[in-house]
């Protein structure tokens, strides 16, 4: 295991839907996320971890620490639990092992190996009952939400199946049935994240997230979409993944001044004006990643503040 | 010696405790959410810190969000047998099992100016002194330094934050004149976790001309 991570970084990731739904609204009958006052889309911080967490369970498979707590669908475990349960049924003393918390070095060594063994734990933390510092552990990485650069118009696109699900719907509607998709033609989504090195390292606090669950995280951010392919979807991908990394744990900079360096821009024919200018009104509506440009600050960056460009 | 620190984001939701399972955030900022900002910033066991005033700079705003969300937490006892027998076969969460959809009704766009200071506690060594802290706060906000990445409520909804120096003018309030004075009701002042009690208080929070004052935390208007 490499050593816990030590420099404070912020990142932003850009990526893009085309004919696809990023992120669906279950109050919206799974519309794609908007910003009511704006039409600006979004996609929820938990959304993107969904996703991580299933890039870091596909990559990493099971190897040693790197075990997803909250996995999604069916898992190997439960079967291993079943086989665990049939030969050695006497394993559940709960009685026994709720007295453990109470001791705060053993609640803590608990602590300690959930995350030694659970990337998604070392990463983002999770609440645990343990009884220690309010029983939970805050990880080091945190994610806000993305939101697309541009307002977006969501279509419904209604289609049909030639099949039926019940008897009485095919004697009812002739064998076929409608369905809806809802779809952004195109999107550009912008997410601001923070990786806080003191959640990492800190003799107490820290979850050992170390510099290869780093360069995991990077390479989950900007491979995550390529392994979750499906028709909702349509087709999504990290366009970019701009790192900010801080010499020193505690940061040398302000966040939002180094988001600030980050811009986005309207391309058409040959022209650039930034995003929302009144000059690309009448233009026509993006399409394609092609149609922005992404520009990085990079004049009087404050010292001890590096920019590393992932993809 | 005060600070006065400005915080700002896109979203923040600070959960009524009264509402915290489709969750709905109080109007403004509690003292308790200032106070974790401020200890994301610099804190140590040797100073507590008291939120003395909150300035709310944006109209109040809400917008509703609905999130898949996870309805289990992590078992104790579960990870205790794991430990011990050395292997996490059935430790994890099946999230599908244990879906929970819920709204969350949040701020949106929200700037505050809290205004702060800190006593020393017992656990304050001879090293401790008051200047000390002092300057470390002032020196880590003012260069956006911080311990962890402050959040407004949520760690979802993270904090941008400036120090605002001595001195300098506060930023000015966009509050519509006649919305500046409201009765915002009865609002949770902080948590109590003195011997493991963890009891809240509350306390009447009522804005003045766009500023809440808040009591100090043992006051007598402060109540269980």
């Amino acid at each position: 295991m490499s050593k816990p991570v030590s420099n404070r970084y912020e990142f932003v990731l850009y990526f893009d839907v085309a004919n696809g739904n990023p992120n669906g609204d279950p109050d919206a009958g799974n519309m794609p996320r908007l910003d009511p006052e704006t039409n600006q889309g979004l996609v929820s911080d938990v959304a993107l971890k969904r996703k991580v967490r299933n890039f870091v369970a596909l990559a990493k498979g099971d190897a040693p620490g790197h075990e997803i707590y909250m996995s999604e669908g069916a898992t190997l475990n439960n079967q291993h639990k079943k086989a665990w349960a049939a030969i050695m049924p006497e394993v559940n003393k709960d009685e026994e092992f709720k007295k453990l918390p109470k001791d705060q070095q053993k609640a803590r060594a608990l602590t300690a190996w959930m995350c030694a063994n659970f990337w998604d734990i070392r990463t983002f933390g999770a609440v645990m009952t343990t009884g220690v510092n309010a029983g939970q552990v805050r990880g080091p990485v945190q994610f806000t939400f993305a939101r697309s650069v541009e307002p977006i118009l969501p279509l419904e696109v209604s289609i049909t199946r030639m099949a039926a699900t019940t008897e009485k719907d095919t004697d009812d509607k002739g064998g076929r049935t409608m369905g809806r998709k809802h779809i952004v033609p195109y999107g550009l989504y912008r997410a601001h994240g923070f990786v806080s090195a003191p959640l990492a390292s800190h003799p107490v606090k820290g979850t050992g997230f170390s510099e290869d669950d780093l360069e995991l995280l990077w390479q989950a951010l900007c491979q995550m979409f390529d392994h979750d392919r499906s028709a909702a979807r349509g087709e999504m991908a990290t366009r970019k993944l701009i790192i900010f990394r801080h010499d020193c744990a505690l940061g040398n900079a302000q966040a939002q001044a180094l988001f600030d360096r980050v811009k986005t821009w309207r391309v058409h024919a040959g022209s650039t004006q930034p995003v929302g200018s009144p000059a690309t009104d009448n233009w026509p509506p993006a399409r394609q990643w092609a149609d922005y440009a992404v520009t990085i600050d990079r004049d009087g960056l404050p010292a001890g503040v590096e920019i590393i460009e992932k993809c | 010696m005060p600070v006065r620190l400005h915080v700002w984001g896109e979203r923040a939701c600070f959960t009524r405790p009264e509402m915290k399972v489709e969750r709905v955030s109080y109007d403004v900022m509690t003292p308790s959410a200032a106070r974790g900002i401020l200890e994301a910033i610099h804190w140590k066991p040797a100073i507590r810190w008291q939120v003395d005033r909150i300035h709310v700079l944006k109209p109040i705003r809400f917008q509703s969000i609905r999130r898949n969300e996870v309805g289990a937490k992590a078992n104790a006892s579960n990870a205790a047998s794991a430990m011990k027998r050395g292997d996490t076969s059935g430790l994890g969460i099946v999230v599908e099992e244990s879906r929970l959809q819920r709204a969350a009704l949040v701020l949106v766009d929200v700037a505050y100016v809290i205004e702060a200071h800190f006593t020393m506690t017992d656990k304050a060594g001879p090293e401790d002194t008051p200047a000390k802290h002092l300057s470390m706060f002032n020196r880590r906000a003012s260069q956006g330094q911080c311990f962890h990445r402050p959040c407004l409520g949520t760690r979802e909804f993270a904090a941008e934050f400036a120090l605002i120096p001595d001195g300098a003018p506060l930023p000015p309030c966009e509050l519509e004149p006649d919305r500046r004075d409201a009765d915002l009701g009865w609002m949770l002042h902080d948590i109590d976790f003195t011997d493991g009690r963890n009891e809240s208080r509350f306390f009447r929070a009522e804005m003045r001309n766009g500023v809440i004052e808040v009591p100090p935390f043992h006051a007598e208007e402060v109540v269980r």
